[in-house]
């Protein structure tokens, strides 16, 4: 609240009478919404202490040598630097972009156009829709686990299948040239469920007279696509595409259970790097510093998300 | 994409934020920690799950009786070991335990950290501290040779194989190969009997590929890293690091007897071995209960030996470190409990008779007949594990044979760093026919020696 400047000569009635009815307004505003403050109260308290202070320590960590036994001091920027002289921290950034790309070629597009098929069926909507969004009710371990033996260089059922086509195995995780792309297909096929279902939701929201009239201007299925189903479901693929890209800018299950960064570091990702700092060199420090960097860049794409939404809003 | 399932993996990388927030709560291991009747309340890890019915059922009689002999020391039991997830964790919210189980591994770093309490001034008098092996008293102790805390159990590396398939193959089970040569042409045979059937596996992932490479580094008598003037640099870009990946590199590409699915880690290789589909591979012994306790083999189907070429092994163990804000009291309690329960020769037997009584294992160079002792004592105990062994003791006997002969050599210092680097190198060797072993090794060293520059 405004304190009002402090004045030389007498403060006048009239502006004595409004401060005390808008101080009276507040304290009646108050009054009114105490309950409404208590509540949320509570969720402030449990947000400060679970996501805002474990941030902020984060951020302090980041500038700290950590030893939690003897009390953590002061490093300025060693923790940063050290992180730059690492020769991973490029090829963790460049493994994390490629994973998104590929994931975001593969795993924005795949759930769009199934969502498109399956609201063109007119059969067994229900069964398709279940079978489409099974593998997100399995948990990651088990999926990673089943597409090792999947990819199985070996015995395994792809190669299998390929050398009864009479075609070339491929090497899968196995090869540093094929592994991140195998882990993006592993990953769109455990997480396209979801996306399916949000855009079949805003699929079947677009008014079936669009449709109507545009097949009876002789569009085909292309061009009712093209000029119906997109720009009516623009919002939801935006808003979708960035989230994705957060998501899949912090993939860590697959490359830790099913390469464990390998082939020749090919699916280090950052949050894998983190995590290698963190519990595996003990060096704490060093990990807050590069949670920091991933945390400045989604900022960035959570801000684009939110002005992306606000627009919508106003639009 | 699920954001549930990235945000799942999110509250990973936010349990590295959030330990910080920890620091704030829980209570502090220091204080006197005196229970009513001038008791000294001990806190100690190690206690097995009630998964594991025999041992946690010990480990709690134990607790028991080390009570009754001692009426002014209250031990409180924790389960689990070490977990380098939760350790930070337990330590900045003062939930580390008084006396806290750790690997070999470990130590160093503690130490280096003040994550240990010196406990040197309060080891005099503790029975058999001149029994346990020097070596292994060495990796808890500083350059100053202060004594931070105590060995328990040990393991070095020898050469797994599956004597079943060795007489398939037709090898003679009673030999196992001596040199890295004789491997190579024992895994051939052994490939060749097909039905999947690998003659020698080897891990290359989670950095235990780095600890495999360095495993069998050692046996041809090579070192990871050698120390001038207090400073350490990379040694493993050297003939005996060159003969370790050539091998290797002919071995998966040139005789095809490693299969072809790399990117193992243990347990991969533990299934393999457990279902009849493996040779050989370089292990601890700890591996054949493993094997037969969770992957179906069975102990008459597996022999140990020494490390190929048998220069040096690679050593590793546990033992107990004490939290670095214990009093002095509780210090002189946890040396009490650690040489009561852990390095009591006169316990032994009973636990030999225990573990019998519960068709466990006796017979192998791991609990309850550790090889930590040296002398007359890892006689005594050697004799008691042949007398009442419930496992063919034969088949592991070329292993014990050697190990007195063989230097055991400790890990190297960062080793996880340095094995994350190796890690690259075996996965290389693994995956690539065109692998350039040269190239690899001058970029490792060269990553190495920057990992030691930093320290």
């Amino acid at each position: 609240m405004a304190t009002a400047p402090l004045l030389e000569k007498p403060v006048s009635p009239p502006v004595t009478a409004e401060r005390e009815r808008r101080a009276a307004r507040l304290r009646r505003s108050v009054r009114e919404h105490l309950t409404a403050y208590g509540f949320l109260c509570a969720a402030v308290v449990l947000f400060a202490l679970f996501s805002w202070w474990p941030i902020i320590r984060n951020v302090l960590l980041s500038f700290q040598h950590v030893n939690f036994a003897t009390g953590s001091t002061w490093a300025g920027t060693a923790n940063f630097e050290k992180l730059f002289d690492d020769p991973l921290l490029a090829t963790a950034w460049r493994n994390t972009a490629l994973f998104t790309a590929y994931a975001l070629v593969l795993g924005f597009f795949v759930p769009f156009l199934t969502a498109v098929l399956l609201n063109e069926f007119r059969h067994a909507r229900a069964y398709f829709r279940v079978l489409v969004y099974l593998p997100v009710m399995l948990p990651p371990v088990v999926v990673a686990l089943l597409w090792k033996w999947f990819y199985d260089p070996g015995p395994g059922l792809f190669n299998e299948v390929l050398r009864t086509l009479h075609l070339p195995a491929s090497d899968w995780l196995d090869s540093s040239s094929t592994s991140l792309l195998s882990l993006v297909i592993v990953s769109t096929w455990a997480n396209m469920g979801t996306a399916t279902l949000i855009y079949l939701a805003a699929l079947q929201t677009i008014p079936g007279e669009l449709y109507e009239a545009a097949e009876l201007d002789g569009a085909n299925l292309w061009q009712r696509l093209r000029h119906v189903t997109i720009p009516q479901t623009r919002f939801v693929l935006l808003v979708l595409l960035l989230l994705q890209i957060v998501a899949t800018m912090q993939v860590f299950t697959e490359p830790y259970v099913m390469t464990g960064g390998g082939p020749e570091d090919s699916t280090v990702t950052v949050m894998f790097l983190i995590y290698r700092y963190a519990f595996v060199y003990n060096d704490f420090g060093t990990a807050s510093a590069l949670s920091l960097l991933l945390l400045l860049v989604l900022a960035a794409f959570s801000a684009l998300y939110l002005r992306v939404t606000r627009g919508a809003k106003e639009d | 994409m699920s954001s549930t399932r990235s945000r799942s993996v999110a509250l990973a990388s936010a349990a590295v934020v959030s330990l910080a927030a920890l620091s704030a709560c829980g209570t502090s291991s220091d204080g006197a920690g005196s229970a009513p009747g001038g008791k000294v309340t001990l806190s100690v890890n190690g206690q097995p799950p009630t998964t594991q019915a025999f041992e946690r059922r010990l480990f709690d009689r134990h607790v028991e009786q080390f009570e009754k002999a001692h009426p002014d020391i209250d031990i409180v039991p924790h389960e689990g070991f070490m977990d380098p997830k939760t350790f930070n964790a337990k330590l900045a919210g003062g939930q580390l335990e008084d006396v806290f189980y750790v690997y070999f591994t470990d130590t160093r770093g503690l130490i280096g950290r003040n994550q240990a309490a010196d406990i040197t001034d309060h080891l005099k008098g503790m029975p058999h501290r001149g029994d346990v092996q020097d070596a292994l008293m060495k990796v808890f102790q500083d350059a100053k040779g202060r004594q931070y805390g105590l060995p328990t159990a040990n393991y070095s590396m020898g050469l797994l194989y599956n004597r079943t398939l060795f007489k398939k193959a037709g090898l003679d089970p009673d030999k196992p190969p001596r040199t890295w040569a004789e491997v190579r042409a024992a895994a051939k045979r052994i490939a060749v009997l097909g039905d999947s059937t690998v003659g020698y596996a080897d891990y290359s992932k989670n950095n235990q590929g780095g600890w495999h490479f360095t495993a069998e580094l050692y046996s041809r008598g090579g070192r990871i890293a050698t120390e001038r003037d207090g400073k350490w640099k990379a040694a493993f870009n050297s003939a005996a690091g060159k003969a370790t990946l050539r091998d290797l590199h002919a071995m998966r590409w040139q005789d095809g007897s490693m299969g072809s699915k790399q990117l193992l880690q243990a347990e991969d290789v533990q299934r393999m071995m457990g279902s009849g589909k493996l040779g050989m591979y370089v292990s601890a012994a700890d591996n054949i209960t493993v094997i037969a306790k969770q992957f179906g083999g069975a102990y008459r189907d597996y022999g140990l030996a020494p490390v190929p070429d048998a220069r040096s092994t690679l050593i590793g163990g546990e033992g107990y470190m004490f939290n670095p804000k214990a009093s002095p009291e509780k210090i002189r309690a946890g040396i009490k409990w650690l040489q009561w329960k852990y390095l009591n020769p006169d316990l032994v037997e009973q636990n030999i008779r225990d573990n019998i009584d519960s068709k466990l294992p006796v017979g192998l160079p791991m609990p309850p007949t550790p090889d930590i002792w040296k002398g007359a004592v890892r006689e005594r105990v050697e004799q008691a594990k042949r007398k009442y062994a419930n496992v063919p003791v034969a088949n592991y006997q070329p292993f014990m044979d050697a190990a007195p002969r063989v230097p055991g050599v400790v890990e190297p210092p960062e080793a996880q760093q340095v094995y994350a680097v190796l890690d690259t190198v075996m996965q290389a060797v693994l995956t690539r026919k065109d692998a350039d072993i040269d190239t690899l090794l001058t970029a490792a060293e060269k990553k190495v020696d920057q990992i030691y520059s930093a320290l």
